[in-house]
């Protein structure tokens, strides 16, 4: 197998005086989707965080197409192409949908092909084009969200739950955008909850617990495995709380 | 008795006990032991600014509030005596009028500040406190038929608290035995009261609370503390007792002015003395206070004689004037905040424990 | 799967008329004040100079504060050194001034202008770069505890109030403004002075300038995008330090510019003026909501024509009635007039 486009290797964070990540090892190769699964608290959004430079690893390396980035800002993160898509969506509610986008592509102005495919994907994205973002419903916000991070080609996407509280309507239309991402060879790493989602999204999984990545596999084994479901996803859902 | 008295906040070293001891014996015993109007000044100065600095570090080091209108509380207290004993009968009852009034008002009107500006950020009540003292300044200079105005009020106290009153002939260790011995007194005995009870405060259960809401205001919440209510609270008693201390400053002083009371100055001076003595703890602000008047009353004199000697360099003799020593206590100020943040008593607590926590 | 997500309207447009005046009512409160002014004096023409005043005064202080309800905005640092800006700023550019005498006596617009312009520029060039030491030295280490913020920018406010008595000496500097602007022009019966109508002039230019900024550049977008949420602009890759930065030195130049416009206001500079005129620049950005330009705009406008009205009905009562009318304003809004959207 050849090197992954992402690897994380013991990388241990801290937030304040919690021990959030313990030596988590995590591989996520090119042009593929990887889910993170896990119950609440696991450690899957603290993966993204520290991925991004938002949070910084006490230890460990993250490396990035061989590179260790686990010291550099998030914006230089950011330029390598790295593009993350929050828990809280991130958008900007004083900014207009245009003016969100326009932010969001560093490298030039908006490219013409790609807008188009957005708005065919999240027309309501073209019909509320001057309209501030935080007038948005939340499904709105999240297809924000992820145009914003797919206006440009990047390396890698994180995605962090995009289907949280949404209408299943509107997830329909994520997963959609999710699966158009995909064909066109993105490499995403994904945290999700809703399982038929992850089950139609992801090639590879990785189950967290306690701050660590406790299995590894690819979505066909997990898919054909009713018991290793039970299992996993048992873990994935107990103590739901939150 | 003594951990009583102290309600069980012990200076916890034996350099810190030693000073405090020596600033309590010097000042208890000042008048004998420095005869002399000049340093009987400067240890009723001294008194009174601990009480008003400890009172400031309640707000300060304890509640985590920054507030810039101490010296109006402290003003209040001052002109509450200063109008009550110049517009009734001469005698004691004035000034008890008077300081009440003062220490009510001044709780009163911290009680709004409060309300206003900590329910929606601490923040907000540093900014408001500042325009609302800077504004009452003005106004106090401009209604000079009632205060004063710039030159403000000079007025007569009882009395027995004049040095035209003799309780006993002749002289103790060099000290007149009159009225000005027990004003000295007087002073001295109410700075101690409004300390001994601030030090009550910060080490009962409400003081825990107020530093619980400093270290973390969000998890106080959660636990259910009413935090704007405990800070408003910790505002309005660190208030009343600046008021009071004004008042015994107007005592001995017999004279208000915006200078001795009201001042912007008054205000930086305090926040050295708390900052540079020890935020949150109030035997800093007893040290700070001790340290700061000291320093105003004889460093001046250094100042100038080094001003003098350097007089044909350019730039330094400026930088020396005594007019200019607010640049280098300032200075002093930025620096004990980046390097000390825990003052003079945290450096002689941690000088016992050399290997202990910081 | 392939459906669509329903298209939802913005619910604004159907909103109720008091829903719909919301968020102009800080316009229209400024307005309903003027009108109020207008009410309680008598002679027309002592309203409209007095209204002229106002809004000179306001300009002025708008342009102090700017800077500093921007940098609390994005970074969270409030700066209460920002009023040393203000007095470096006028002794600076009042000093300058003073060096070309032969630009200024004699009344001709462009030469006057001209050697105010480049007052103005000294000033400004000094206070920001005095901006960037500030940041620097001063704040940078306590990012994020206010507690100490407020005390080491109280701190630095001292030192620099000192170094401006050693390098200027003690006493305030009085100071002719250029003859070009001096005296006033008779309009409506009313007699407005030239310097108030060229300060009005000149914050417009600013408040104008700064809006154009904010709403048409990236530079722009990304301040305003990080007073919302600084985590994303920098996820999206910008170095917001250097954006703040620059945002901290061009609030400093502007409290520089706002000195040097008070200092040919008042005729005369002192070097604790930065800490008077601070008062004003509290109350403004108070009102304003702490991090919005425009309620700061409207809030410095509203401060500046109360103090003018007051001043002419109940001298007294000026200062007085600001400390009012912020009280009044926080018990409608606590977080200001137009608060600050704040993704934390």
């Amino acid at each position: 197998m050849s090197e992954p486009l992402l690897r994380l290797e013991g990388v241990f964070t801290d937030i304040e005086q919690y021990h959030i990540l313990q030596g988590v090892d995590v591989a996520v190769p090119a042009g593929e989707v990887t889910m993170l699964l896990g119950r609440n608290g696991a450690g899957k959004t603290t993966t993204l965080r520290t991925i991004m430079g938002l949070w910084r690893a006490r230890q460990g390396r993250i490396l990035l197409d061989g590179r260790d980035i686990a010291a550099l800002p998030t914006p230089v993160i950011a330029r390598a192409g790295v593009a993350l898509v929050p828990e809280n969506m991130g958008v900007f509610s004083d900014l207009s949908v245009e003016e969100n986008m326009v932010l969001a592509a560093v490298s030039g102005p908006l490219d013409r092909a790609r807008l188009d495919w957005i708005f065919s994907v999240f027309p309501p994205l073209k019909t509320f084009w001057k309209l501030p973002a935080g007038n948005l419903s939340g499904g709105q916000k999240q297809m924000l969200s992820v145009a914003r991070a797919v206006c440009e080609e990047r390396k890698l996407y994180l995605i962090d739950e995009p289907s949280k509280g949404l209408a299943p309507a509107i997830v329909g239309t994520l997963v959609k955008a999710l699966k158009d991402l995909k064909a066109a060879g993105a490499t995403i790493l994904l945290v999700e909850q809703n399982f038929s989602m992850a089950r139609a999204l992801g090639d590879h999984v990785a189950v967290m617990d306690d701050g660590r990545i406790v299995w590894t596999g690819a979505m066909a084994t997990l898919a054909a495995d009713p018991a290793l479901q039970e299992k996993l996803m048992g873990l994935s859902m107990e103590g739901g709380h939150g | 008795m003594l951990t009583r008295i102290l309600s069980g906040d012990m200076p916890r070293s034996r350099a810190l006990s030693l000073v405090l001891l020596v600033i309590f014996l010097c000042l208890a015993f000042a008048p004998f032991l420095f005869p002399g109007t000049r340093s009987l000044e400067t240890a009723a100065r001294i008194s009174v600014f601990i009480a008003l600095a400890a009172s400031y570090d309640l707000m300060l080091g304890y509640a985590g509030i920054v507030s810039f209108a101490h010296t109006m509380f402290f003003g209040m207290g001052a002109y509450g005596v200063a109008l009550a004993c110049e517009n009734m009968e001469r005698g004691f009852l004035p000034v008890v009028v008077g300081t009440l009034a003062g220490a009510l008002l001044a709780a009163a009107v911290a009680l709004v500040i409060g309300l206003f500006s900590l329910r929606v950020r601490a923040i907000f009540f540093a900014m408001i406190t500042l325009a609302v003292a800077s504004a009452v300044a003005v106004l106090v200079s401009q209604l000079s038929a009632i205060t004063g105005g710039e030159d403000g009020l000079s007025f007569s106290i009882p009395r027995e608290l004049t040095p035209a009153f003799r309780f006993a002939e002749g002289k103790l260790l060099g000290a007149s035995l009159n009225g000005k011995l027990l004003n000295y007194y007087l002073v001295f005995g109410g700075s101690l009261v409004i300390f001994l009870g601030l030090l009550r405060v910060v080490n009962s259960p409400f003081g825990r609370v107020l530093q619980a809401i400093r270290e973390n205001d969000f998890r106080a919440e959660a636990i259910g503390y009413r935090v704007v209510a405990f800070r408003t609270l910790a505002t309005c008693l660190s208030a009343a007792c600046a008021a009071l201390a004004g008042s015994l400053f107007a005592i001995w002083l017999r004279y208000v002015g915006p200078g001795t009371a009201m001042g912007f100055e008054i205000m930086i001076d305090v926040l050295l003395m708390v900052v540079i003595g020890g935020m949150g703890t109030l035997y800093g602000a007893a040290i700070g206070a001790t340290l700061l008047v000291l320093a105003q009353t004889y460093l001046q004199e250094v100042m100038a004689g080094a001003a003098e000697t350097t007089a044909g360099l350019p730039l330094l003799p400026d930088l020396l004037n005594p007019d200019r020593w607010l640049l280098w206590l300032g200075l002093l100020f930025i620096a004990s905040i980046y390097f000390f943040p825990s003052g003079v008593v945290g450096r002689l607590r941690q000088a016992r424990r050399p290997a202990g926590r910081t | 799967m392939t459906e669509l997500a329903p298209e939802h309207r913005p619910t604004f447009s159907r909103a109720s008329l008091a829903d719909r005046l919301s968020p102009h009512a800080p316009v229209l409160l400024l307005l309903a004040l003027a009108a109020l002014g207008w009410l309680a004096i008598d002679q027309q023409s002592s309203w409209l100079t007095l209204t002229v005043s106002g809004l000179a005064m306001g300009m002025m202080i708008f342009t102090m504060a700017a800077g500093m309800t921007l940098v609390f905005g994005l970074m969270d640092v409030i700066n209460f050194g920002h009023g040393a800006f203000v007095s470096v700023g006028a002794f600076v550019g009042v000093t300058a001034l003073m060096l070309m005498p032969g630009m200024t006596a004699e009344a001709s617009i462009w030469l006057n202008g001209f050697a105010v312009l480049l007052a103005v520029a000294c000033a400004m060039l000094a206070t920001g770069v005095m901006g960037y030491a500030f940041e620097r030295v001063i704040v940078r280490p306590v990012y994020g505890a206010h507690l100490k913020q407020i005390l080491v920018t109280m701190g630095g406010l001292i030192v620099v109030e000192q170094l401006i008595y050693v390098l200027w000496g003690p006493v305030e500097i009085f100071i002719e403004r250029p003859a070009a602007f001096q005296g006033a022009i008779t309009f409506a019966g009313a007699a407005l002075e030239k310097y108030r109508l060229v300060a009005v002039a000149l914050g417009l230019v600013v408040f104008l300038a700064l809006r154009l900024t904010l709403k048409r550049t990236r530079i722009g977008l990304i301040v305003r995008a990080g007073v919302e949420n600084g985590e994303m602009v920098q996820a999206l890759g910008y170095r917001i330090e250097r954006v703040f930065i620059g945002v901290f030195v061009a609030g400093s130049a502007l409290a520089g510019l706002g000195g040097v416009m008070w200092g040919l206001y008042e005729q005369v500079i002192t070097a604790h003026m930065g800490q008077e005129t601070m008062i004003l620049v509290f109350i403004v950005i108070i009102i304003g909501g702490l991090g919005s330009v425009e309620g700061c705009f409207i809030a410095a406008l509203m401060v500046g024509l109360l103090q003018n009205y007051v001043a002419f009905l109940a001298p007294k009562a000026a200062l007085i009635s600001n400390i009012g009318l912020m009280a009044a304003i926080l018990m409608w809004r606590p977080q200001g007039m137009t608060p600050v959207v704040k993704a934390k």
